[in-house]
């Protein structure tokens, strides 16, 4: 019987697939790639060959540079390559645009590298798609119980809610600027706030892409070079900037933060926000766990997050599950 | 209850008052009877359950959850009610939301046995901020930085009316409320204030100018009396009702059975509510002792005597002198005390001058006595009538030139809202020798005004460019005998606290100066700090 971890197992420089001579992920330079996502600690620069969707490698030039890696192969979803007898196909994974699980097939045997997911709707990229396998390779940063994300359009109305009550104040919203800045946007588009956006010039770049792949944020614009103090209007910065001295040129600011940590109290607390707002691109416990009940895969792999609580909820379920504990991958909504 | 738990989410992260009042008096607005009554009802402490015992709460979850998840869970986010409100599995079937109403109503009825079933049933129905606000309301305690007052101001902004007016007829009201919002909507008339042992309104005085108020002001036209330092009541007592309020309307008079039985009078008092032994006035300190306790015993009824040191008089038997002027008002109150014949309630004495310098002098060196030990002076306009609110100009406060002392900055947090780029919290430390024998600093104290926005400014800076150390919104800076930015801090007093690990708690500590001149080894010791206890 053909071991799973002779098709793909944990190296220092991420997951290596020997057969097909690549990596998934990797997070130092090596000769062939493939890539889940764009976010920076999956999506590095200096490899050799990458293979990832368009989208992907898009964000990776627009990040490092046309000359991020030697050669490129842009996969389409669905689209199927081989290698030695390896077949890799990239299926949407509903994180980020573009974002893509790696299902690698050989000898018969499926494994799914899903990168970082979500099962909820997201108006900037194609949704979830399950794909039944042999093993599930699954991040679990918010694997523990509480987290337990409400719907994203709740926390927008929360915010647009505000944004009636305090209209002489600016409402200055931190969200990571690759996936989750755009996200809100479109969300905010959604629910039918058609004023101009504002945004920090550090996601200028990314929104411009995005609309390139086609989706519509409505009519933004450059926070910095704005007129004004932006009284009662929706101003959108990297979490970072929210403490930052560029957040004093606005209204009596409020600081809202969009990410899957707001749900704990303290938390939110410590980052010293008013309005806190519960919006991930990660799997919650319930989606990781309905995942794993779904798919009901032969093993389950947990690259790297809370792997303790879900490797304690696969066991009670006789659920075969490992932890791969790699390292490199930050948890990027911390930011 | 969907409402209600966004209110109160909402609170729990708003540190401006008037951002808070906004979303008191929106959610007031935007909410229906009854649900919104309740809502009042439990943020002005009124309604207060003890239904749900935490233990009970944490067997249920634990009946429905792996217990070792639940654990794991419980450590992560550390607090018992938001961890089951997050965790809670929902068994599917029940399910509608409660409102807050159905809630209140049912806990009304419900048998000690029924009680539990109902609460799991009201958790599978909500989501985990609803369940939060349930859980928070059951155990007793929202704590959501909201006071009563700041809720009554709210309904007053709701109306458009005087939070005096919505405490004039405070004590005659019952939750829901109705006939209360039915008033502030313009559907009603005012609610009857007619309930023996309520609380009026009370007038408040302004801060005086002393570079602008006393040119124009008649020395003739004022009277005089020490500002005792203790705290400010109304002490009722009608057709029998009697009751003892702080100057907000929150009822005490449990809390000071001592002087509810010297209140043989009929009538309503004004009065500073003090720790007398012997008719002379005992340190804030001792009536801290009597302060917030639940149960008061013999023993400290005897250690801590309360009495009522009486300044105005609003109602002398059925009789209201709010419309008389103070000096008719002050012959009346004369007589009442005298009339009381309690040692447990005198007068506070008029303090005669000639001319505002005189009257300085005194302020500056107060005679033998009580008045050693008072805040500092009241100054009333002979014919003001009693206004509730802080009208501008009858009465005035000239308070005491603050202590001082010289301190040095060593940690910052950053604000809220408006200041929330800003490190703008500041602890502060003055010296002290250490086991080794070695000077160090000690933390005495915590200021977050006092200084100008452009001061801010150069505080923060000074907080980024010298930051040694940062935990969550915290920075420690550089502070030692070499280097260190010194604060000359201003406080009204000293007190003894073993909370503290100086040994020493300040009241109303601020910042007066940012001493960039002085060298942080020539900063204060504890001991100068120790000279100043009270
Ligand atoms: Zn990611």
């Amino acid at each position: 019987m053909l071991k799973p971890e002779a098709l793909l197992h944990p190296t220092p420089a991420g997951l290596y697939c020997p057969p097909g001579d690549f990596h998934i992920d990797p997070v130092r330079p090596v000769a062939r790639a493939v890539i889940t996502h764009g976010h920076a600690d999956h999506a590095r620069a200096g490899h050799g060959h990458v293979a990832a969707t368009p989208q992907t490698l898009d964000i990776m030039a627009t990040r490092y540079g046309e000359a991020f890696a030697g050669a490129v192969r842009p996969l389409a979803y669905g689209e199927t390559i081989a290698r030695d007898g390896v077949e890799i196909t990239l299926v949407p994974a509903g994180h980020v645009l573009g974002s893509a699980q790696v299902v690698v097939r050989w000898k018969g045997m499926t494994v799914v590298v899903s990168g970082d997911y979500k099962r909820r709707r997201d108006p900037t990229c194609p949704a979830f798609e399950p794909v039944p396998c042999d093993v599930f390779v699954t991040e679990a940063t918010f694997g523990l119980p509480v987290f337990r994300h409400p719907d994203a359009a709740d926390e927008v109305a929360r915010l647009l809610k505000s944004l009636d009550q305090f209209p002489e104040r600016t409402h200055l919203v931190g969200a990571y600027a690759l996936g989750k800045a755009q996200r809100v946007i479109a969300l905010l588009r959604e629910a039918g706030h058609d004023r101009t956006i504002h945004v920090h010039g550090a996601m200028e770049g990314l929104n411009a892409l995005y609309a390139r792949h086609g989706v519509d944020l409505g009519p933004l614009a450059s926070a910095t070079e704005a007129q004004g103090d932006l009284a009662g209007e929706i101003v959108i910065c990297p979490p970072s900037a929210l403490g930052d001295r560029w957040s004093r040129r606005f209204a009596d600011p409020v600081s809202a933060f969009c990410s899957g940590w707001m749900r704990v109290r303290a938390r939110a607390r410590q980052r010293g926000v008013e309005l806190p707002l519960v919006i991930s691109d990660h799997a919650d416990w319930d989606e990781l766990t309905d995942t794993l009940a779904e798919l009901s895969p032969g093993e389950v792999w947990i690259t790297h997050g809370r792997e303790e609580a879900l490797l304690r909820w696969c066991a009670l379920r006789n659920q075969p599950a490992r932890a791969l504990a790699l390292v490199g991958y930050e948890e990027e909504d911390e930011d | 209850m969907r409402a209600f738990a966004h209110l109160l989410d909402r609170l729990a992260f708003t540190a401006s008052r008037n951002a808070k009042l906004r979303l008191v008096r929106d959610f007031l607005r935007d909410t229906a009877d009854p649900d919104r009554g309740w809502a009042l009802a439990a943020l002005t402490g009124t309604l207060s359950f003890s239904a749900a015992k935490p233990a009970a709460i944490r067997k249920a979850v634990e009946a429905r959850m792996d217990p070792v998840l639940f654990g794991w869970s419980y450590d992560y986010v550390g607090d018992l009610a938001e961890t089951v409100a997050l965790v809670w599995p929902a068994q599917p079937g029940a399910n509608r939301e409660p409102e807050l109403s159905e809630v209140v109503e049912a806990l009304r009825t419900a048998t000690r046995a029924e009680v539990q079933p109902l609460i799991e049933r009201w958790l599978d129905a909500l989501d985990p901020d609803g369940r939060w606000a349930l859980l928070k309301l059951l155990t007793g305690g929202l704590r959501v930085g909201v006071s009563a007052r700041l809720a009554r101001q709210a309904c007053a902004d709701l109306g458009g009316v005087t939070v005096g007016e919505i405490e004039e007829v405070w004590h005659a009201l019952a939750p829901p409320y109705e006939d209360l919002f039915a008033w502030l909507e313009g559907r009603s008339e005012a609610p009857s204030a007619d309930n023996p042992g309520r609380f009026r309104p009370v007038m408040l005085a302004q801060p005086i100018d002393e570079a602008v108020d006393f040119a124009r002001l008649d020395p003739a036209g004022y009277a005089a009396e020490w500002k005792w330092d203790g705290i400010r009541v109304q002490a009722v007592r009608e057709r029998g009702e009697a009751r003892l309020y702080t100057r907000t309307g929150d009822d005490i008079s449990h809390t000071f059975p001592d002087v509810l039985a010297a209140m043989t009078f009929e009538g309503a008092l004004d009065g500073e509510l003090l720790v007398m032994r012997d008719g002379r006035v005992a340190p804030f300190g001792d009536l801290q002792q009597r302060l917030n306790r639940k149960t008061v015993d013999a023993k400290l009824l005897t250690a801590f005597p309360a009495a009522i040191r009486a300044y105005d008089l609003l109602l002398d038997g059925e009789e209201d002198l709010r419309a008389l002027s103070f000096t008719e008002r002050r012959k009346r109150l004369e007589s009442f005390v005298l009339a009381a014949n309690s040692p447990r309630i005198d007068l506070s004495p008029l303090q005669p001058f000639e001319s505002w310098d005189a009257l300085a002098a005194l302020r500056a060196a107060p005679p033998e006595g009580d008045p050693r030990i008072a805040e500092g002076l009241m100054l009333k306009r002979l014919d003001s009538l009693y206004e509730a609110g802080r009208p501008k100009g009858p009465w005035f406060k000239w308070k005491r030139d603050p202590h001082l002392i010289d301190a040095v900055l060593m940690y910052a947090q950053r604000g809220h809202g408006r200041r929330s780029s800003f490190y703008s919290d500041f602890t502060f430390g003055v010296w002290r020798e250490d086991a080794n024998g070695d000077q160090a600093l000690t933390p005495v104290g915590k200021a977050y005004f006092g200084f100008t926005d452009e001061e801010l400014k150069q505080l923060d800076r000074f907080v980024r460019d010298n930051t040694i150390d940062r935990f969550g919104p915290v920075r420690s800076v550089t502070a030692n005998r070499d280097f260190g930015l010194v604060l000359e801090v201003a406080f009204e007093g000293l007190q003894r606290s073993t909370r503290h690990k100086s040994g020493v708690a300040m009241r109303f500590p601020r910042i007066s100066r940012i001493r960039w001149d002085k060298p942080a080894r020539e900063a204060d010791e504890l001991a100068t700090l120790e000279r100043m206890l009270d």
